[in-house]
């Protein structure tokens, strides 16, 4: 196979775009797809500040040295779950990569800053440890920037991650979450802005990234993730994309260009009913936030297990 | 060949040469969801693996929280 640009030896195919190519042509092409995500849907203003949502894999670490290279004012933050071997490992990811390239990471601690870990919040609250994790990053990412000084998060989340998310709100046809479901989420009172350059690039493109420019990631999957929904969702998107290449693309791009603004009134009106938190001061439909309620039954569990 | 598989880590030996293609039909992987890496390079579904090759086929399929 071929390089689509120069007809050099390609190191990287990608059916839905028909297309091969070599490693310096498949760098430029996803640095202008992230280039072109953040134009389009305009993420970035002139003079933002970002904070990229690291967590030692390949789509934050991706992202992170992506936005550098398009010279954007851009650092880490890390999130420790206490999800035991599997965060110590992945901490080691996110701190070589910054100290390797002198970047700012920051770093926040489940248990050691907030009194729980995300096996202890799966335990007392009988759910999926997924949904309790992502809870607490939504949290304490948007907090974290909020109090900070920082514009804008920027997440790792790929065109494989939005399709499979897609797929779920639409099975159970989920009209707030689809009306969320956009590659930007504007900042508002309480909230800062929320972005996904990646969405563009399909998560194979990113691992593939990762390699090609010598970013060490963290390649085994999360222990608690196994049976995880999502995984379930992109199989079943990656059986379709197989078959028939640009299925996921034009699954999620067609949603977001024609469908979305179906559903964003329903989103708008779910925010606009919404007060601070009285422990926190985040957004909230009641009167505690849902993290907050959630730290105060696992961090309890968590001082129980260790009396 | 010796296949480097993860999730979890694992080491097989395969009879070569063949495409990385058909190689992936043997173990019924899905191409979309691997990248496959011989020494320290990437290569295409239609790249000659030899028979003394070493070959990681590496998932890229990450799930998890939202």
């Amino acid at each position: 196979m071929k390089c689509r640009v120069c007809r050099g030896p390609a190191v990287i195919d990608i059916k839905r775009h028909n297309a091969g190519f070599c490693r310096d042509h498949f760098l430029v092409h996803c640095r202008e797809q992230v280039r072109r995500a953040i134009h389009d849907h305009k993420m970035v203003e002139p003079g933002d500040r970002i904070v990229v949502a690291v967590s030692g894999g390949k789509d934050s670490l991706a992202l992170w040295d992506l936005l550098v290279g398009l010279e954007y004012d851009v650092d880490g933050l890390y999130l420790g779950l206490g999800i035991g071997e599997y965060s110590g490992e992945s901490v080691q990811f996110a701190r070589d990569y910054a100290s390797g390239r002198g970047l700012k990471l920051h770093e926040v601690d489940l248990h050691d800053d907030l009194g729980f870990t995300v096996p202890d919040a799966a335990a007392v609250t009988h759910r999926s440890p997924c949904g309790a994790c992502g809870l607490s990053k939504r949290h304490v990412f948007n907090t974290f920037a909020r109090d900070h000084g920082y514009d804008v998060v920027a997440t790792g989340h790929n065109l494989d991650d939005e399709a499979a998310v897609l797929l779920g709100n639409v099975l159970r046809w989920e009209t707030g979450y689809l009306g969320r479901q956009y590659p930007v989420l504007p900042s508002a009172p309480g909230f800062v802005r929320k972005v996904k350059p990646l969405v563009r690039l399909g998560e194979r493109e990113m691992a593939a990234y990762c390699v090609l420019q010598g970013i060490d990631y963290q390649v085994e999957e999360c222990p608690m993730a196994e049976g995880n929904r999502h995984l379930g969702y992109k199989e079943v998107l990656n059986a379709l994309e197989e078959r028939s290449p640009g299925s996921k693309a034009s699954f999620l791009f067609g949603f977001l260009e024609r469908a979305h603004a179906q559903f964003a009134t329903v989103a708008v009106e779910e925010r606009e009913g919404l007060s601070a938190c009285i422990e926190c001061g985040s957004p909230t439909t009641g009167e505690v936030c849902a993290f907050c309620r959630l730290r105060e039954r696992a961090s309890g569990a968590s001082l129980g297990e260790r009396q | 060949m010796k296949i480097l598989l993860r999730n979890p880590r694992r080491e097989i030996e395969m009879s070569g040469p063949c495409t990385v293609a058909s190689l992936l039909q043997r173990l019924e992987l899905n191409p979309e969801s691997v990248l496959v890496i011989v020494g320290d390079e990437l290569v295409t579904r239609d790249a000659r693996l030899e028979d003394s090759a070493n070959v990681e086929i590496r998932p890229v399929i990450s799930g998890g929280s939202q």
